[in-house]
């Protein structure tokens, strides 16, 4: 039980990232960007890729960046300039982009061109980079001490992996809340609220989307790197989905920590993404569901992070309504028995 | 400071649904005037409007705007020169964002945006101190989310939105026709003073012909794509609505009254 918690915190801190590049292009430019399924898998196919190469696992993660970056600008300039539909566009550049990660894996192969998994079980990655600094610390043998103690028996072999993503996802998040409110990041989320208004204000929408998707997606393929180091290997499959992940977890971040400012926002996108991992865990232990009904279980998770809300929201306010209507006959009843002894006073003093 | 040279613009070219909207427009402005534009529907009064912004382009013609040829400018490039208020008090503000965070897109209009604070301590003094003059509370919710706002206190942030760079030129679309008497007064009054104080050049369509009497020391009168009569400074002061009516009777052999549709009296 712990262990399988602590894997989906691992885990989710990962996705957190691309799930923020989500909220990026679906909340904040209100663009449906399916871009992500393909970005995600660049991102692991560059990091793997160039790690392969020798590449320092921090350039390789870099590079990944940049990548996403570009193929978010891409989609951006077939809506704008190419006047594309969202979604086409964004679906366009997601069956482009797999072949593109094909041929990005390709090159690691001498035999064939395209390739479909890069495994990196002896590569070093930012994670053993870390770990090699981390180790010595003493951090792991303090925290399993502690958690023997409350009485758990799966340790995990070390406390790194989330300690840095921790500290890597906060920093995003702190540049995502500083952007959204520098005098581009106004302008973007102006272009997602109220285009006309922000193009009469002399701002340059065409320009904006593309660069609000290329931060979008600059941050799944990043995502996608880091995962490929995690799991030590990068797949061809492993973006299929990925954008309803990201939106299962802005969804549900939304829905239990609310929407107030941004800050609260993108902290509600990174709370949502470690639930969903959590619940989906928890989920898979049920004996008659089985790995291959995960994408099953994440469409119930978003279904009900959809439609439980707008239950609870109705039954608050049926509730309210009868409050009030409550309070206000109890108001009429009792002016009423006031009226009445008046009444009957006044007659009696006759 | 603006200038229109034979404006020409047709919609659905070469289909059954072909209009003319624009026929040979020709109109000049200088700094500091300001125009009240009436007409019927579909006389192409937004559309002239919406040339001037760079919304539409024309067909044929020049527009000249502080005597830059803009007429192939996009909008986003002319709109640094150009204030606008909206006719729907939904379209000139960001709902979701909050009234600082809105009048500092604005403060931005005619400036480069960078990767720096939208709303710092500064500027945050001076839209406090620009909004007390609107006299509707705004100055103390800088924070709410402007979707919270009413359909009057919207309009009134546009206005001030609009205003707030000095633009070259204010274009106002039928501004108050969304309010309610009150509140359209309310709007109609917070218009001249933010004209007077500035000295704005400014181009305003309205439905209603005591507005377009009231405000401004030039009118137009636009019918089918034409500009069908011009009132100077002198003459509009003397200007009543009954002269208005008679005046477009003469000119267009056809009953103002008995068009419901056409001005509100």
């Amino acid at each position: 039980m712990f262990s399988a918690i602590f894997g989906s915190v691992e885990q989710g801190i990962i996705f957190a990232i691309m799930a923020l590049g989500v909220y990026l292009s679906f909340r904040v430019l209100d663009f449906p960007d399916l871009t992500v399924d393909g970005s995600f898998v660049s991102g692991a196919a560059v990091a793997a890729t160039m790690i392969l190469f020798g590449y320092h696992p921090a350039i390789a993660t870099a590079v990944a960046l940049i990548i996403g970056f570009l193929a978010g600008c891409i989609t951006g300039l077939l809506h704008t300039k190419g006047k594309i539909n969202p979604l086409l566009s964004g679906i366009l550049m997601m069956i482009a982009l797999y072949s593109v990660n094909l041929r990005i894996m390709g090159l690691t192969s001498e035999n064939s061109i395209g390739r479909p998994n890069i495994p990196l079980l002896n590569a070093e990655t930012l994670f053993s980079k870390f770990q090699a600094f981390f180790a010595p610390l003493g951090i792991d043998n303090a925290f399993n001490q502690f958690f023997s103690m409350l009485g758990v028996r799966y340790l995990p072999s070390t406390w790194g992996t989330v300690f840095i993503m921790a500290i890597i996802v906060l920093l995003i998040k702190f540049i995502v809340d500083w952007f959204l409110k520098t005098e581009v990041g106004l302008a973007i989320r102006a272009t997602g609220d109220n285009k006309k208004m922000i193009r009469s204000l002399s701002a340059n929408t065409d320009t904006l989307v593309i660069i609000g998707l290329g931060f979008s997606n600059a941050l799944v393929a990043f995502s996608g790197a880091l995962f490929a180091q995690y799991a030590k290997s990068a797949d061809i499959g492993m973006g299929i989905g990925m954008i309803i992940i990201g939106l299962a977890s802005v969804i549900i971040g939304e829905a239990i920590f609310g929407t107030k400012t941004i800050v609260r926002t993108t902290f509600a996108v990174i709370a949502g993404a470690i639930i969903y991992r959590i619940v989906l865990a928890l989920a898979l232990r049920v004996d008659f569901l089985d790995t291959g009904d995960m994408k099953l279980i994440t469409a119930v998770i978003v279904i009900s992070a959809l439609i439980l809300p707008q239950y609870f929201e109705k039954r608050r306010e049926r509730a309210r309504k009868a409050r009030r209507h409550e309070e206000r006959s109890a108001e009429r009843n009792y002016s009423l028995t006031k009226e009445g002894t008046a009444l009957v006073e006044a007659r009696t003093d006759k | 400071m603006l200038k229109l040279e034979q404006i020409n613009k047709v919609f659905n070219e070469a289909t059954p649904d072909e209009k003319i909207a624009l026929d040979e427009i020709n109109l000049e402005l200088t700094s500091g005037d300001f125009v009240t534009v009436i007409g019927s529907n579909g006389a192409g009064k937004s559309t002239m409007l919406n040339m001037i912004s760079g919304a539409l382009t024309p067909d044929f013609g020049k527009i000249e705007l502080a005597g830059k040829d803009v007429t192939k400018l996009p909008e986003y490039v002319r709109s640094r020169m150009i204030g606008r208020v909206f006719q729907d008090p939904m379209a000139g503000t960001a709902p979701s964002m909050t009234i600082e965070e809105n009048l500092a897109m604005a403060y931005s209009r005619d400036k480069k945006r960078l990767l720096r604070r939208g709303v710092d301590k500064k500027r945050r003094e001076l839209f406090r101190s620009s909004l007390e003059t609107l006299h509707l509370n705004l100055e103390n919710r800088l924070n709410a989310k402007v979707g919270m706002l009413s359909g009057g206190e919207r309009q009134a942030l546009s206005l001030l939105m609009a205003t707030f760079t000095q633009p070259s030129i204010l274009l106002l679309d039928e501004h108050t026709a969304a309010l309610d008497p009150s509140r359209a007064e309310l709007i109609t009054n917070l218009t001249k003073e933010l004209v007077e104080k500035d000295q704005l050049t400014t181009l305003m369509i309205t439905h209603n012909m005591q507005q377009a009497l009231d405000l401004g020391n030039r009118l137009i009168m636009m019918d089918k794509g034409q500009i069908i009569l011009e009132v100077g400074a002198e003459e509009k002061k003397g200007l009543t609505i009954d002269k208005l009516m008679s005046e477009f009777q003469r000119i267009r052999g056809e009953k103002l009254t008995s068009d419901k549709a056409l001005l509100v009296v």
